[in-house]
């Protein structure tokens, strides 16, 4: 099925998504995701499915192992564990995103924020992230054997010459953005819940914007698909995977 | 950091020597002492584990770093699961540092790290493939294979966000040892890995001891 070609860059859609919440959506191959941290200090939780096999997921260590990083930016590319591209980062203004601090749980929420419920609250409870995560995936069939270790869009862990992990506040400023270019059909199920490791006083509703826009192909010359030969191969296993499901 | 342990292999309840290239799977009970030896050195031991009750809950990578506020695991660490239960702890390690951020060889992923050729190369989860296929009793599938420990393998991190392979620190001999706080389905691909310096290219065998 062909689509009306778009002109590169025109916002086809945009909505933003208040701190502390979560959405999910299935982005078809050939289109960007692009997220605003709208007032600085979000954090934008995030896995990647396969929509028509839930099995194929997004993996972390694959992803930096083959790009030999512990940081997420410009030029990267987020693999699944099916030695396939997800999605690239075209285009980046904070320079580093997280994958290895994983997710906010109900008792760490609880224990740094205390205790904020529906029934006090309503729509200013304290969500925490592996809650969202479990909403959403469970309205396509998945429950937490599906899970895997997550992106931590806007946050910064960095770690010493002994290992010691440390989260670094103020990373990403308001305004600041990143571009996921879809290099396959992609379930993204995402939470603005707070880093897990976040250490500030009052829990950060940090709201999200997302654009969604047709990228042009990838050429040949492309940032992300030459950033490493590892890239390359695994621009090559998509097209690959593409050609069977896919007429563009 | 380096910390031997007491316990005499003589007096342990089972010892099993797993080839390079062939998978473990095991349950070892609450209260039960569990050792990993590299027996002839720099050999990687990719591994999950599970609660036995439930194998929904399992090993997470990324809550045991976190809550530990460190990436290496060593003696001292108590390896949480995806609800952040504590499920072992490890009590001795001759090694001194262990991987859990590089996760384990795929042949998908193979292909994108050497070259779209070597496809078909034996790899770990292969190994937890046919584990879990000729397994079905321990109710685990791919869905349940994640982010593993790679017991004996060296990833350090640089201040400035590289992840680097490093020639393993490990050596014939050395070990870590592990004392269950829950009852764990234990698996474990012993790495067939041919295409990583870091095992000279000669993947060996290593023994797998637990003591009541």
């Amino acid at each position: 099925m062909s689509r009306k070609p778009k002109n590169p860059r025109e916002v086809l859609y945009e909505d933003t998504i208040p701190g502390g919440a979560h959405w999910s959506m299935l982005m078809r191959q050939g289109m960007i995701l692009r997220l605003v941290d709208r007032e600085g200090g979000a954090n934008a939780g995030m896995l990647f499915f396969n929509p028509t096999d839930h099995l194929e997921r997004y993996n972390a260590p694959d992803t930096l192992k083959c790009q030999h990083t512990f940081k997420l930016g410009k030029g990267h590319c987020l693999y699944s564990d099916m030695g396939r591209i997800f999605c690239s980062i075209t285009d980046d203004s904070v320079g580093w995103h997280d994958t290895v601090g994983g997710n906010s749980n109900s008792q760490g929420v609880r224990k740094k924020w205390g205790e904020h419920n529906y029934q006090d609250f309503h729509n200013d409870w304290y969500l925490n992230g592996h809650d969202s995560f479990l909403v959403e995936m469970a309205k396509y069939g998945m429950n937490q054997r599906d899970m895997a270790a997550n992106l931590n869009l806007f946050s910064k862990v960095e770690v010493d010459d002994v290992g010691n992990m440390y989260f670094v506040e103020d990373n990403s400023k308001a305004g600041d953005y990143i571009e996921l270019r879809f290099e396959m059909d992609t379930l993204v199920v995402f939470h603005t819940c707070p880093h897990p490791m976040n250490p500030a006083a009052e829990y950060p509703k940090k709201p999200v914007t997302y654009q969604l826009m047709e990228a042009a192909r990838p050429s040949k010359d492309d940032l992300c698909r030459n950033s490493r030969e590892e890239n390359q191969r695994g621009f090559k296993n998509t097209e690959l995977y593409n050609l069977g499901c896919h007429c563009r | 950091m380096i910390q031997e342990s007491t316990l005499d292999p003589g007096q342990a309840s089972f010892r099993k020597t797993v080839l390079a290239g062939d998978y473990f799977i095991h349950v070892v009970k609450r209260g039960q002492t569990f050792r990993i030896l590299d027996l002839e050195g720099n050999q990687a031991a990719d591994t999950l584990f599970y609660n036995a009750d439930d194998p929904a809950e399992r090993y997470s990578a990324i809550d045991t770093i976190r809550e530990q506020g460190n990436i290496y695991l060593t003696a001292g660490s108590k390896l949480l699961s995806t609800q952040c239960n504590e499920m072992l702890e490890i009590v001795a390690d001759t090694c001194g540092r262990h991987d859990t951020l590089g996760g384990a060889c795929a042949t998908e992923s193979n292909t994108v790290r050497y070259a779209l050729e070597k496809k078909c190369m034996h790899a770990c989860r292969d190994s937890w493939m046919l584990a879990v296929a000729e397994h079905e009793e321990f109710g685990i599938g791919k869905r349940d294979i994640t982010h593993n420990i790679n017991f004996f393998m060296n990833v350090p991190v640089t201040a400035d966000g590289q992840l680097t392979f490093e020639d393993g620190i490990s050596d014939a001999g050395k070990y870590v040892e592990m004392q269950a706080l829950m009852d764990v389905i234990v698996l474990i691909s012993n790495c067939p890995q041919l295409n990583n310096p870091c095992n000279a290219y000669n993947p060996t065998p290593i023994e797998v001891l637990v003591w009541d």
